[in-house]
């Protein structure tokens, strides 16, 4: 390597404000997607769990399907077709739409697994007292379901800021497209994407710790 | 003016595809009756109680609480089923304990019993809160009110259903093998609350295999076989002087003595 | 929108799709084969009772499975030449992807491994067998068993990461499909194609991996 540290710093400093709105973009569309999946992805585990077989069918085909799909052919797919149905929506848009799609095939399932794990007995429990089944999904259901959830929900959303750095290879300005424009002027490739990869891994690493301070706090006592 | 029976079943058929559990019941109950329903496995038993608060659905013959039909009606000739918030609202009728106990674990003792108070009945929660406790205290548990399911044992847990089940105040109770899935040092405990239910006057129908019990509490006890009632009337009756072989057989292999 | 669906185009290609298609499949084995070496290394030493060890393993897998796949892609292929390590498009992704499935088999493995009772162990012991024999002979055979349902879907997951590789311009299949959409300008049916021959070979891949977990399973 030609080049020291202090260059790398002193390079790092001129780059700081595309670098942070990199990060800012990152960190956005991740969130756009994770929530807009999340949304998504508990009609899908609804459908799954208490839908008609037909609806079922239909679903398990949709869920199937995408997450048979890498992601990347998801993200491509998305901003080409998109490009050419004259859709007016930008790389960002279709980026984010593709990873959203994504997030809600794995959050269905995630959703899925937890109401079936609930034991038959609760639904009958909450029938003898007389509840319909939205107030029995509200006040019995839910709340159990979610802390079986909320862990796995945790990893996904993760999995999300990860899947995020692929929007770069459709001209979203997020932070790994930031960094791989000041490599392509200073030549650092080294430092700059140890330090892309830095962010990532604090990013990551700060869900993965949040997530097991939720699971304790939503701990039941027994 | 004659009263209600408080349970009236005629006729009742259940079947699950070719296989049909219930071959045409009769059952009917007056206000404070204990009976016992008592049978082999696959007898159907526990089948017929589900059918009373809907947990199962029955294909024909009625059911009848406090002179209501349940679940089913005649509308244009027809029989149908009634709407889910109808069948909701009969099944708030009865009150049901069940030998999983079925608590919601998520939700402390008291919060248990308070749920349906509060969504069902519509009462505040201090409302609630209050009726909740007075139920738990009357099965020796106000000390556990804010204890969750998991810190519970057995038979405190079944004792916490119970009192959720009371405290809505239904018409019939309703106990499906309540004391089958515990150890037999915790089983008297539960015992001694719906002895003591029975003594005040609560109507109660109890699918059980605790013969001593039936044999002591009930006001009349029911032999199930096949999908059938087998016979019926009084337990010291019954016990003592089988009409049936069926029964005899019954008696003499679940160490009635 | 006025768009007919023609897959003629895209059955011209076809064969370059599916040579796409073997190519994905090559790295996904040559990949695996290093990362389950690296997995089962790391594994036992997640379980380990010398504390560097675990701590070492520790560090590696918690790196790896919290970077981006995309982020490691690009830092093997552009960063290492700095350090004089330039490899090959298809060399530098094997080695990217065998890495990166270590940290994650490591994973499973070391749950196969917990999942094994410690009694096993302790009769191996009894015997008079070594560590080293216990491992190999019981407690590896018994792990692996426990461990391939998930063994098999972490596998699927990594074939479809072989899709990355197109990034660094290695003709894989995810690599063909896009040049084909930008040739023809068939957007749709490229995409669907692709798409449904990600998911078939997904879909062979379980069925495969169901085949042997019954073949392997222990009678009962």
């Amino acid at each position: 390597m030609d080049f020291s540290f202090a260059q790398f710093l002193h390079e790092l400093w001129i780059a700081r404000v595309p670098l942070l709105q990199g990060v800012g973009i990152t960190i956005a569309s991740a969130a756009l997607a994770i929530v807009a999946g999340t949304v998504l992805g508990v009609f899908v585990g609804l459908a799954l769990t208490y839908g008609a077989a037909p609806l079922r069918l239909a679903v398990r085909g949709y869920t199937d399907f995408i997450r048979g799909t890498p992601v990347l052919v998801l993200v491509l797919a998305s901003y080409y077709i998109l490009g050419t149905a004259g859709i007016q929506l930008g790389p960002l848009q279709a980026g984010v739409l593709a990873l959203a799609v994504f997030c809600s095939s794995h959050v269905g399932e995630i959703v899925r697994g937890a109401l079936q794990a609930i034991h038959k007995g609760q639904i009958e429990a909450a029938k003898a007292i007389g509840l319909t089944f939205s107030q029995t999904f509200v006040s019995v259901l839910m709340p159990q379901a979610i802390r079986q959830i909320l862990p796995t929900w945790v990893n996904t959303a993760a999995e999300m800021v990860k899947a995020s750095t692929l929007l770069s290879i459709i001209g979203v300005g997020d932070l790994l497209l930031a960094s791989q424009e000041v490599i392509s002027r200073t030549f650092m490739n080294m430092p700059f994407y140890l330090f892309a990869g830095f962010l990532y891994f604090a990013i990551n690493f700060g869900i993965e710790r949040f997530g097991r301070f939720v699971e304790r706090k939503t701990h039941i006592p027994s | 003016m004659t009263t209600n029976p408080i349970l009236e079943i005629r006729n009742l058929h259940k079947r699950y595809g070719d296989v049909e559990v219930l071959k045409g019941v009769d059952c009917s109950m007056q206000r404070g009756d204990v009976v016992c329903v008592i049978g082999s496995s696959g007898s159907g038993k526990t089948t017929m109680l589900r059918c009373i608060n809907m947990l199962e659905e029955f294909s024909d013959g009625s059911i009848r609480i406090d002179g209501e039909d349940i679940g089913y009606e005649l509308r244009d000739g027809r029989r149908q089923r009634k709407s889910e918030k109808e069948v909701a609202r009969q099944r708030a009728l009865t009150g049901m304990a069940f030998q999983q106990f079925n608590l919601f674990p998520h939700m402390s003792a008291a919060e248990n019993v308070m749920l349906g108070l509060v969504k069902v009945k519509k009462m505040t929660r201090d409302q609630a809160r209050a009726v909740a406790e007075k139920w738990l205290d009357r099965v020796g548990l106000l000390s556990r009110r804010d204890h969750y399911p998991g810190q519970l044992s057995g038979g405190q847990q079944q004792r916490v259903a119970i009192a959720r089940a009371i405290a809505m105040s239904p018409r019939l109770m309703l106990f499906d093998e309540v004391t089958s899935a515990l150890d037999p040092e915790l089983v008297n405990e539960v015992l001694v609350v719906i002895q003591d239910l029975a003594r005040e006057g609560m109507t109660m129908l109890l699918v059980t295999h605790e013969m001593r019990f039936a044999f002591e509490v009930s006001t009349r006890v029911i032999f199930m076989n096949q999908g059938r009632i087998g016979e019926e009337g009084d337990p010291k009756e019954m016990f003592l002087r089988p009409k049936s072989e069926r029964l005899a057989e019954f008696l003499k292999n679940s160490s009635f003595h | 929108m006025d768009y007919a669906l023609n897959f003629a185009a895209v059955w011209r290609s076809f064969d370059k799709l599916l040579q796409g298609l073997g190519l994905s499949l090559l790295l996904a084995v040559g990949a695996i084969a290093i990362g389950v070496a690296i997995g089962l290394v790391l594994g036992f030493a997640l379980v380990s009772r010398h504390t560097a060890a675990r701590q070492l393993a520790r560090c590696y897998v918690t790196v790896i499975r919290n970077t981006p796949i995309l982020v490691l892609v690009l830092f093997v292929y552009f960063a290492l030449p700095d350090l004089g390590l330039q490899l090959e498009g298809v060399e530098s992704f094997v080695l990217t992807l065998a890495v990166y499935s270590g940290a994650y088999l490591a994973e499973v493995f070391r749950a196969g491994l917990l999942s094994v009772p410690q009694g096993v162990r302790e009769a191996g012991q009894a015997i008079g067998l070594t560590r080293w024999q216990i491992n190999a002979s019981i407690v590896g055979p018994l792990m692996l068993r426990n461990v391939l349902p998930s063994l098999g879907s972490t596998i699927i997951s990594l074939f479809k990461d072989t899709s990355l590789a197109a990034v660094i311009a290695v003709p894989e299949l995810t690599f063909e499909a896009r040049k084909i959409n930008i040739e023809s300008f068939r957007v749709v049916e490229t995409w669907i194609v692709a798409s449904l021959l990600y998911v078939g070979t997904c879909t062979v891949l379980a069925a495969l991996l169901r085949r042997v977990e019954r073949r392997l399973a222990v009678p009962r």
